[in-house]
């Protein structure tokens, strides 16, 4: 529990945070995403974010920054020549104090 | 109360100061006029006092007036510069313009050519320097003009920008930007920042030579990126603020289901993407609505799946930021996607704050 989770959809992974690089073809450069966390589905966050900067380039709109809000998760990314620096953080329930 | 402006003239010939402070005490704004035979004493008086304007004498002994322009020029940017000359030498002449001089005249001979020469100086002195437009320091060149020219001679400096009470530095090293900085904004961002003032004044300072990479897109890349920029903004501007334009891109935003969203704080403009890929986007204050709904489209979609695939849930909203604006994008499943522009300088938490509430809005 925890790392991997099942759903009707098949293997469904709650990632964990951490951070990484990856090149304008989303491929992984460095990475502090523990180990446990499948290295092609890191490699694929980085391809659909790299994705999201070029395609924006495209349309001429320049962003240098963006940031993906799940449901339980969120993706920032800041685009650095062509590639991106992507940073995880899952959400984390929020405590409510009774007093 | 009228200005009392202050000229300081400098020549080495002691019968044309004579002559001269005469000429320019006599003009109708009656101006103060100071003399000084060298260029020591002339920069002595303008650290003394502020003036209004430096006309000066080229040849000279000890110190010549280029030597004087060179210092003056980087001393005081404000300073309106006069060269007046007996000799008419176009090597002068360009060296003196390139130095940032106003005027460059050959001492007048006939009575036309001092009225000329008198009536340029009164519209000189009337003109008020913080009004116009250009960046002076250097032949009230564009910013632009002067970064490329620092880049396309490979030189190493500091430029040191200022508009008013803000100011910043762009660092050259060889030709390359490499790192600005203006108020809290550093790198690219800074460089965008800078080039969006409109006037002001710079200061060519020593290359810092150990001063850290920051900036590695080329110079020409980042003034591109800026200039186009620059005209989007101006188009949105121009769009937002005339109804006329606005309604003929369909961004007139009163009469459409739009008018109420718009009057979130920060909105820059508002575009929403049917489900329907066929039907037609709406959109306020936007210019390239089209293109902008084709990327918020696709992009919308891949994170939507991305989120899928690694067990985020549904994509709540997905923000980004440019040095132009800030985009927040939101989707809805009968309604499609609304997506909002901000002003760039709204901190990230409230964009995405003020998102939630117009998509709210929106959606109800």
């Amino acid at each position: 529990m925890g790392i991997v989770n099942k759903s009707k959809g098949g293997d469904v992974r709650r990632l964990p945070t951490g951070a990484f690089t990856v090149d304008a073809q989303g491929q992984v450069i460095s990475s502090t995403v523990p180990r446990a966390v499948p290295a092609e589905l890191v490699e694929e966050i980085g391809q659909c974010v790299v994705a999201v900067f070029q395609g924006a380039r495209k349309a001429n709109l320049s962003f240098s920054e963006m940031a993906a809000q799940y449901a339980t998760f969120k993706i920032t990314a800041r685009e650095m020549r062509g590639g991106a620096i992507i940073f995880l953080s899952p959400k984390t329930p929020q405590r409510v104090s009774s007093s | 109360m009228a200005i009392q402006y202050k000229i300081l003239l400098l020549d080495d010939d002691e019968h044309i100061l004579e002559l001269y402070q005469e000429l320019l005490r006599a003009l109708p704004s009656q101006p103060e006029v100071h003399v000084s035979n060298s260029g020591a004493r002339a920069i002595a008086l303008l650290e003394s006092e502020p003036f209004s304007l430096l006309i000066t004498d080229l040849r000279m002994p000890k110190m010549d007036g280029l030597q004087v322009l060179a210092i003056v020029r980087r001393k005081y940017p404000h300073l309106r510069i006069i060269v007046l000359t007996g000799v008419l030498d176009e090597e002068y002449r360009s060296r003196a313009y390139a130095l940032g001089v106003d005027m460059f005249w050959q001492k007048p001979s006939n009575s036309d050519e001092f009225q000329l020469f008198k009536d340029c100086i009164e519209s000189l002195l009337g003109r008020d320097a913080h009004s116009e437009g250009g960046f002076r320091g250097m032949q009230s060149k564009s910013l632009v003009d002067l970064i490329q020219l620092e880049c396309l001679s490979q030189s190493s400096a500091v430029l040191h920008i200022s508009q008013g009470a803000v100011s910043g530095r762009i660092w050259v090293q060889n030709g390359d930007i490499i790192d600005a900085a203006a108020g809290s904004f550093t790198g690219e961002d800074a460089f965008k920042e800078i080039l969006s003032w409109k006037s002001g004044n710079f200061e060519i300072k020593p290359a810092e030579p150990e001063h850290p990479r920051a900036i590695h897109n080329s110079a020409q890349g980042l003034l591109l990126d800026s200039a186009q920029a620059m005209d989007e903004w101006r188009g949105h501007r121009a769009g937002a603020e005339s109804p006329a334009a606005g309604e003929a891109e369909g961004a007139g935003a009163v009469n459409t289901p739009l008018a109420p969203l718009t009057k979130f704080e920060g909105v820059e403009f508002l575009l929403t993407i049917p489900p329907d890929e066929k039907a037609a986007c709406d959109s306020w204050g936007l210019e390239n609505a089209q293109d902008a709904a084709a990327w918020a489209r696709t992009a919308h979609q891949q994170l939507q799946k991305l989120g899928e695939k690694i067990g985020a849930g549904s994509l709540v909203q997905l923000t980004v930021f440019g040095w132009q604006r800030s985009w927040a994008l939101a989707g809805h499943e009968q309604k499609g996607l609304l997506c909002a522009g901000f002003r760039r300088t709204m901190p990230k938490d409230k964009v995405e704050q003020t998102m939630k509430h117009i998509f709210t809005k929106w959606v109800s």
